[in-house]
């Protein structure tokens, strides 16, 4: 199964560059430091206030309303975020496999499964559909928080939990709106190994966007 | 004018055709027009900033005056303030990037050339969109560093902080758009041989810029959407009266932005300084790697910096000790370039034109100023200076002394360039010596009426407590600017119509941006060079006599040399556009939000989807 | 002034062994099992109040989230086979990013409460 990646940062174009590098993705790894900064600042404040609600509910701990007595439980769902955050990590495993099936457009493929791996419509389409997927999970605990009591303007954990997994939950809009344009791209004159940056920066992004969440998922629903 | 071998220097006859007219100033891609949009409207800024402060300063000029309103005053001092670090000072180092870095590293653009005009326009109107508020009386009224809870609707109920917190957010975009751009330029469009440790100072402290924009400017971003989301939905974190936020919170944000954001202001100018020193001292630049590390240090350490400016706070003797430390840390790498420059003027044949006053006269100024910082970033020191007018005269001196002076230096050595005539060196010096005088007239009496004990950001007060003396001074220098100011627009008009003209290297410089014409065409260099040396028009060992030849040539089009010209695009306006008006949306109605995000995601999906340039052929 | 200039050699030197050594699609798929399995670790360790209670929760999920985050970058993002000049654009600001969220930690009393 020879599908090694081939490089993909060459420019595509005919300019020279210094690196010999595409200007694209030197600039989108910079955008992806930038983020690092944006996301610390929202998880930093996310920490800083932690515990620190006045009011429920809260996160991992249950809260005795004093005036009306009533008992609201810890508002983390973990099996669900749990079922969301693999399906986001197999999101970006189909990602991956998008862009080999890109790079490698121009192989012959002899099998079935080479058919498969190949074929990228099919895997652009899975990393949006889990990321849509994703999407809906959020929207489901968003909702049924807000049912449970905790809106944004509820307590500090509500301003800064949804926030914080608000913009992740931005980014992974952006994304896939971004994945479902390079389809529509597929779809109308079909991506070849030449267009391969144009996936290689869109995975970079998914890609990361993954990672966050990663971060995310320890520190506000696995640690207490 | 026909009879001059020298085409006209005027931008508009330069390129003909379609390139002429108000159009393509609208739909221009390329850095140089670019850069010069971004030197006339912070240039326009600049002078309406310094009105603010006249007015300041009259206010402040005699005990009890009432000029203006306590409540004016606040949004006096806190535009004053905004605009000129976001608005002037910042942008005036953004034309120097456009216009210099793609000539100094011998590119043809920056990278995205299309992101770079976006940069422009979003920087354009929201700049219009922070300032116009001024004229209603509802500007910004919270300090440039609008701490909360103070700037939240608890304690600002008006739209004043509103137009400051959007206005800054819309701000961000730009500089971080430029940012990515200008750092992905750097990194990835030098000429072949144009080594990291060959780029002009200018360009390597541009690039040292750049990545600290990159990082800080998250930072705010994030501070802003939380005052934003707390003043437009509820949200609790600044809310320090029911829901127990921390009053701490935006200080630390901000000063991990904040301080950054100083360097990002004076680190532009030191490297123009860096540019014009050499030039007239007819020296390379001393100490170049030690300059490049000192750049890079002062990068790395201005990040662990930031709560020098919260010693009042109380942070606890562990944060104070640390944060002093750090803070005394940084000023090595910083005075390691004072005597950079004046170890590269020691012996050399030093030409004193108004560039080079400009350029000596910041390596004196910032010093001052150095010094006084260095003098708070001692804890106990600083708790008797803090919120004092000695803060204020400290930072006119590494802002004025420093990046203004540093800007002008770089505007009197590049005008030449960028227009292609000289200005005037008589009127030029006026314009030095006037401002030389004014800005110490005003800031050095700051430093003994605030050791007195006066406080910043107060409309009036008392007589009897020492300070009349001094303030009278300051109102006085004050008043000098705008006469200054008058020589240089004076002289910058009446030199760019009728100036002297220039030629491609009048002041005998190094660096490649001086191989090409004044001002260079389209296309910069009709043949990428190969660079050898530092200063390859001084020292060129194995000069690129071919590339040099073939770049002095006037008057080619980029069609005669097969050079492909990205198309002009008014996309990236459009963009712009619908970016603000979604951010007006947010004030004054949802049909706008709604309007702005429709114009915003179709022109830029237009934009993405079309292409830069022609196919090649 | 022609120093030898061993920044810029090394940005230009590609990275030795990118010609041989590009992941595959047989460790694309060892990678999203290896996450899954660490992810499945993760929730179970939540699930173990004694566990949760000890000293070692805290380290052990901050260590294997670090080590997922790591895999990505490195695999998926293809830092590890890249243009060193990627590496540094991710490393550094998340080395100033980490550093910033340390202080802010410390700054506001969690880190000391915590860790200590
Ligand atoms: C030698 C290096 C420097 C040191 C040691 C230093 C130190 C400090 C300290 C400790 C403060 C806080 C004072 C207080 O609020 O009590 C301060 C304020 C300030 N510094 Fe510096 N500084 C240095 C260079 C610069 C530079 C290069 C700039 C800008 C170009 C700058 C701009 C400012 C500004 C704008 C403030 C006041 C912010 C405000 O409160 O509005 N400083 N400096
Ligand atoms: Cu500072």
């Amino acid at each position: 199964m020879a599908t090694s990646v081939a490089h993909t940062s060459a420019p595509t174009h005919h300019h020279y560059t210094t690196l010999g590098l595409d200007s694209r993705k030197v600039a989108i790894w910079a955008f992806i430091g930038s983020e690092c900064m944006l996301f610390v600042s929202l998880i930093s404040t996310y920490l800083i206030y932690k515990g620190r609600s006045v009011i429920g509910p809260f996160p991992h701990e249950s809260w005795t309303d004093p005036s009306t007595g009533q008992v609201l439980k810890p508002i983390l769902n973990i099996p669900v975020t749990s079922a969301s955050t693999f399906v986001l990590l197999m999101s970006s495993l189909f990602m991956v496999l998008a862009l080999a099936a890109v790079q490698n457009k121009e192989l012959p493929k002899r099998t079935r499964g080479e058919r498969i791996l190949g074929n990228s419509k099919l895997w652009l389409f899975m990393t949006a559909l889990a990321g849509t997927i994703f999407l809906s999970f959020q929207a489901f605990e968003f909702t049924s928080f807000v049912h449970e009591g905790l809106s944004i303007r509820r307590n500090l954990f509500g301003s800064t939990f949804f926030t914080l997994t608000g913009f992740h939950g931005a980014h992974v809009t952006a994304g896939v709106l971004w994945l479902v344009t390079l389809l529509a791209i597929d779809y109308r004159r079909g991506l070849g190994s030449r267009d391969s940056l144009l996936v290689d920066i869109c995975a970079l992004y998914w890609h990361f966007v993954d990672v966050v969440w990663i971060v995310i998922f320890t520190l506000v629903y696995l640690l207490r | 004018m026909a009879t001059t071998a020298i085409r006209t220097p005027a931008y508009g006859a330069e390129y003909p055709g379609e390139h002429g007219g108000l159009y393509s100033w609208l739909a221009t891609v390329d850095h140089k027009r670019i850069g010069i949009l971004y030197l006339y409207t912070a240039l326009g800024f600049f002078i309406f900033g310094g009105l603010e402060a006249v007015v300041i300063r009259a206010q402040l000029g005699a005990p009890n005056q009432h000029l203006v309103s306590a409540e004016f005053y606040n949004q006096l001092f806190t535009m004053h303030g905004t605009t000129m670090i976001f608005l002037a000072i910042m942008p005036l180092s953004s034309a120097f990037f456009n216009f210099l870095i793609p000539l100094q590293i011998g590119a043809r653009d920056v990278a995205f050339p299309r992101l770079n005009a976006f940069s422009y326009w979003v920087y354009l109107f929201g700049g219009l969109f922070i300032t116009l508020p001024i004229f209603f009386a509802v500007a910004p009224n919270g300090g440039w560093f609008g701490y909360a809870p103070l700037t939240t609707k608890a304690y600002s109920p008006g739209l004043n902080i509103d137009f400051w917190v959007i206005g800054l957010q819309i701000l961000g975009v730009s500089s971080l758009a430029a940012a990515f751009n200008f750092l992905t330029t750097i990194i990835n469009l030098r000429a072949p041989g144009m080594t990291l440790m060959r780029m002009p100072m200018f360009t390597w402290m541009a690039f040292v810029v750049q990545v600290l924009l990159v990082l800080a400017f998250p930072v705010i971003t994030i501070a802003l959407v939380f005052l934003l989301f707390d003043r437009f939905f509820g949200t609790n974190f600044y809310n320090t009266v029911s829901a127990g936020a921390d009053p701490l919170l935006w200080q630390h944000l901000f000063w991990i932005f904040g301080h950054p954001e100083v360097y990002i202001l004076v680190l532009p100018a030191f490297g123009l300084v860096s540019e014009v020193i050499p030039v007239y001292s007819r020296k390379p630049l001393f100490g170049y790697p030690v300059m490049v590390y000192s750049g890079i240090l002062i990068a790395v350490l201005g990040f662990g910096v930031w709560a020098h400016h919260m010693f009042a706070v109380g942070m606890g003797p562990i944060a104070d000790t640390f944060f002093g430390l750090t803070t005394m840390l940084i000023a090595i790498p910083t005075g390691v370039k004072i005597f950079n420059w004046i170890a590269t003027m020691a012996q050399g044949a030093v030409r004193y034109t108004t560039a080079m006053l400009f350029g000596v006269s910041l390596v004196g100024l910032f010093t001052i100023g150095g010094i006084s910082g260095i003098m708070h970033s001692s804890p106990p020191a600083d708790l008797q200076q803090t919120d004092t007018y000695f803060i204020v005269a400290h930072f006119h001196y590494v802002l004025f002394g420093g990046s203004i002076m540093g800007i002008f230096a770089g505007i009197y050595h590049y005008f030449p360039k960028i227009t292609g005539r000289m200005l005037d060196e008589k009127l030029g010096k006026w314009h030095f010596w006037l401002m030389f005088i004014a800005m110490n007239l005003t800031f050095f009496p700051m430093h003994f009426s605030g050791m007195l004990g006066m406080p910043r950001r107060i409309y009036t007060y008392d007589a009897g407590q020492g300070w009349d003396l001094y303030n009278a001074m300051s109102t006085i220098g004050a008043m000098i600017f705008p006469i200054a100011m008058l020589f240089f627009i004076y002289n910058f008009f009446k030199s760019r119509r009728s100036g002297e003209i220039a030629g491609s290297n009048p002041w005998g410089a190094g660096t490649l941006e001086w191989s090409i014409p004044s001002p260079p065409p389209e296309y910069n260099f009709a043949k990428i060079p190969t660079v050898t040396t530092r200063y390859p028009l001084w020292e060129g060992k194995e000069p690129d006599h071919e590339s040099a030849r073939i770049n002095a040539q006037e008057g080619k089009t980029p069609h005669e040399l097969g050079i492909i010209i990205p198309y002009s695009t008014m996309k990236p306006l459009l963009v712009a556009a619908g970016l603000i008006i979604m951010f007006c949306g947010l004030i004054w109605s949802h049909v706008l939000l709604a309007v702005g995000a429709g114009t915003l995601i179709l022109s830029l999906y237009s934009w993405l989807l079309s292409p830069l340039e022609p196919e090649h052929s | 002034m022609n120093v030898p200039d061993s920044a810029e050699a090394a940005l230009h030197a590609p990275t030795g062994e990118v010609e041989h050594s590009h992941p595959t699609w047989s460790i694309y798929w060892k990678v999203a099992t290896i996450l899954t399995i660490i992810t499945v670790a993760e929730v179970w360790a939540y699930y173990i109040p004694s566990f949760v209670a000890s000293r070692g929760f805290v380290p052990t999920l901050l260590i294997l989230s670090a080590l997922k985050f790591t895999i990505v970058v490195m695999f998926y993002m293809h830092l590890k086979y890249d243009h060193r000049i990627f590496r540094v654009l991710f490393t550094g600001p998340l080395l100033i990013a980490a550093l910033t969220l340390l202080a802010l930690m410390f700054l506001f009393g969690h880190l000391y409460i915590k860790v200590m």
